[in-house]
């Protein structure tokens, strides 16, 4: 089903939840004004660019990558690079349209590191994709020209040239230019879905036998679309050169790579805006939580397994899964059985932060004595009490959450019998 | 010149026996179960902290043998509770959680032991030197991971081929329905394997980690090498993780050591050219960039790797 032949109303549905992102997009600086967080938005636009150009290879080709941060960070990169030039007067470019050359970019490795590792698929492209990635960032030590160095790249946004009269100074100017390029790579992105292209990537990923069989070539339409993802990876790394005017070698690193299977896995890989959710989610537990605590990649990583072992389809797969319940009129019959889980739930959530929490104070602080903050209580971190407590607290919840869990799965159960039942009446 | 090759060679063939003591959990998880674990040098990083901790109270000789028990059973505890769960829903999940722990067990190690390293030390008993070269010493320690490498290699390819439990695991990787249906429980045997694996890379955690420094980074620095290895010797195969962690230990170690560039030797045959251009890179920069070339390389022209016997 392509975009051309939606009924009508499907149509307007599309374009009117397009409509209300840019709305949100335009209003949100105005609800929240403080340059921290114009700043966290701004950073959120350039991770859904990335989040999704991930999940083009993740979500709908079935590529796992170790190494896509390469075509953000070397996009990135050439951005900068582009910008510099413009500023030292050896080229004329507008600031508007820089995220092209980081694209550019993106695309001419996507094209060079596809040919060699779209060839094969499975646990060997995820390998030869996290060799790559290993390699470049080694690499950033031999062309210190390029890189930087441990100090990396630097340069000044602020360009004479540009195509608007801003002069991107300005956080919330910025901020607009990424919104803008957030809106055109997300639309880009989702009617590459409805090409046949997008369709062929399906394919490929649900049974690469098949598409062969019907006369497919397989590794022509992983090399597309990887190389296409290098693109908008690369749109968003020169979006991140705009924002920070700083690039550093470990932004084309394992690390990063990693980063944004975590934001895409999280969000969820089987809906469009399943990364977009995950992206800003990761964003803002990133900066809100690293303020917070030492242990936020503890907790990110934890979040990461549960939801591995439990949610596979991450957050939008969580949604997505409750539309035939909404839709039959069933979703009352949820909430006493969530309700249920909810309480152990936050039980369990407590007793862990406080373990955590705890758990760093005795070993990172200077006074392991000194009460610290959590909950608005005071709790000291050497008393065996208040770990009593909290190994008390995740155990009950833990057993309380495994008894909801039976009856949210019972409750499944019957709601899915119910709307049998109506679909057989129809 | 003669001196620095052979301590190059000394050195090489130490760091990838100190590669394979890694490698050969990993690719024997690999081969019984047909799961990468991504997280095997965070249990090599536990190992050392745990041998730290006990060799606080029984000594080194205690941790040696207790440490890999406790990552073993560490190990046995995470495929129990955690990959048996993900194993239904396919390779690729399992992948996703064992990348999930390395970020766990990292932090976690954090959480425990600290930020900085912790000071575990090289056992008095085996702090002497055993030989001299060139006026350069050569101390014992070196010469009984080399030989704890050997042993562990002769011990594991023994288990494997000459036992009746070597049998059975070999057996259930091939055939998992059948060696179930002559009532052995396979499902345990995967635990035991999972276990034994990281119990491994404990051992090597507990013979690295005063050789080099404990710190919470360890895991890092040796995670993706490790992966080259057993990518670059082929999946499953001993052997090939064998001959990959000495090829490795080899190359970074004789490039680093390379303090020239291919345009001085270009330059010593007569031919000039610019010290600016790629050519003109110190050689010894190449190191750290060499393994993965290699894992590159020989993923696309021949992805089951040295000597493995069959692709991923």
């Amino acid at each position: 089903m392509s975009t051309s032949n939606l009924p009508g109303g499907a149509l307007l549905r599309h374009s009117a939840i397009w409509i209300a992102a840019i709305v949100v997009i335009i209003v949100m600086p105005y609800v929240f004004t403080s340059s921290s967080s114009i700043s966290m938005m701004s950073q959120m636009g350039v991770f859904i660019v990335f989040a999704l150009s991930y999940n083009m290879l993740l979500g709908e080709a079935g590529m796992l990558s170790f190494g896509h941060a390469v075509y953000f960070g070397l996009g990135g990169f050439l951005t900068l690079h582009a910008i510099r030039a413009v500023n030292d007067g050896a080229w004329s470019f507008p600031l508007e349209l820089m995220p092209l050359v980081g694209g550019l970019g993106g695309l001419f490795f996507g094209v060079v590191f596809g040919t060699v590792s779209t060839r094969r698929a499975g646990v060997t492209f995820a390998m030869i994709t996290l060799g790559i990635g290993a390699m470049v960032e080694a690499s950033a030590n031999m062309f210190t020209n390029f890189f930087g160095g441990e100090s990396g790249i630097s340069g000044n946004r602020v360009t004479d040239v540009t195509l608007l009269p801003f002069s991107y100074g300005p956080q919330v100017e910025v901020y607009y230019l990424i919104g803008a390029w957030t809106v055109v790579s997300a639309l880009l992105m989702f009617l590459l879905t409805k090409t046949p292209l997008g369709r062929m990537a399906n394919a490929v990923r649900d049974n690469p036998e098949r598409a062969q069989f019907v006369g497919y070539n397989t590794t022509m339409a992983r090399f597309i679309q990887f190389a296409l993802s290098g693109l908008f990876a690369g749109i968003a790394g020169g979006l991140f050169a705009i924002l920070f005017e700083i690039m550093t070698a470990p932004n084309v690193g394992l690390i990063q790579s990693g980063s944004v299977l975590l934001m895409t896995f999280i969000g969820g890989l089987g809906a469009f805006f399943g990364p977009i959710i995950g992206a800003v989610l990761v964003t803002y537990m990133h900066i809100a939580l690293s303020g917070f605590s030492e242990g936020w990649i503890l907790y990110f990583g934890l979040m990461f397994v549960l939801m591995v072992m439990y949610v596979p389809n991450g957050i939008a797969g969580v949604i997505v899964s409750h539309g035939p319940p909404l839709r039959a009129g069933l979703m009352h019959r949820f909430a006493v059985p969530y309700a249920l889980a909810f309480v152990p739930a936050l039980l369990t959530l407590a007793g862990l932060v406080a373990m955590i929490e705890m758990g760093y104070h005795l070993s990172l602080s200077y006074d392991p004595s000194r009460p610290i903050e959590l909950f608005g209580m005071e709790i000291t971190a050497t008393s065996v009490v208040s770990w009593v407590v909290a190994v008390a607290a995740f155990g009950v919840g833990v057993m309380a959450l495994r008894w909801a869990a039976t009856r949210i799965s019972l409750r499944w159960g019957e709601v899915n019998q119910a709307m049998d039942a109506q679909r057989a009446k129809q | 010149m003669i001196e620095s090759v052979v301590f190059s060679l000394l050195n090489g063939v130490l760091y990838g026996m100190l590669l394979f003591m890694l490698a050969s959990g990993l690719t024997l998880i690999f081969g019984m179960m047909g799961v990468l674990n991504f997280a095997h040098a965070s249990f090599y990083m536990l190992g050392a902290y745990c041998a730290y901790s006990i060799s606080q109270v029984l000594g080194f000789w205690g941790a040696l043998v207790l440490a890999p028990i406790v990552v073993g059973l560490l190990g046995a505890l995470t495929e129990r509770v955690g990959l048996r769960n993900v194993h239904k829903h396919g390779h690729v999940a399992e992948l996703l959680f064992t990348f999930g722990l390395v970020y766990v067990i990292d932090e976690l190690v954090v959480l425990v032991w600290g930020q900085l390293p912790v000071n575990y030390r090289i056992p008095e008993a085996l702090d002497f030197t055993l030989f001299s070269l060139y006026g350069s010493d050569f101390p014992a320690y070196r010469g009984f991971i080399l030989f704890m490498a050997v042993a562990m290699f002769a011990a594991i390819y023994l288990l494997l081929v000459r036992t009746r439990v070597g049998m059975i695991i070999r057996a259930s990787l091939s055939h998992p329905d059948m060696v179930g249906a002559l009532g052995h429980n396979v499902p345990r045997i995967f635990t035991f394997v999972f276990a034994f694996g990281t119990g491994l890379a404990g051992l090597a955690g507990v013979m690295a980690g005063n050789y080099f420094i404990t710190e919470p980074g360890m895991a890092f620095a040796m995670g993706p090498i490790v992966f080259v290895v057993v990518v670059f010797g082929g999946l499953g195969s001993l052997s090939g993780a064998l001959v990959a962690s000495l090829v490795i230990g080899l190359v970074t170690t004789f490039a680093v050591g390379m303090n020239y560039s291919i345009a001085d030797m270009l330059a010593s045959v007569g031919i000039a050219f610019g010290q600016d251009s790629v050519l003109g890179i110190n050689l010894s920069r190449f190191g750290p960039m060499l393994p993965y070339l290699l894992m590159v390389l020989i993923l696309i022209f021949r992805p089951r790797g040295l000597m493995g016997s069959r692709e991923s």
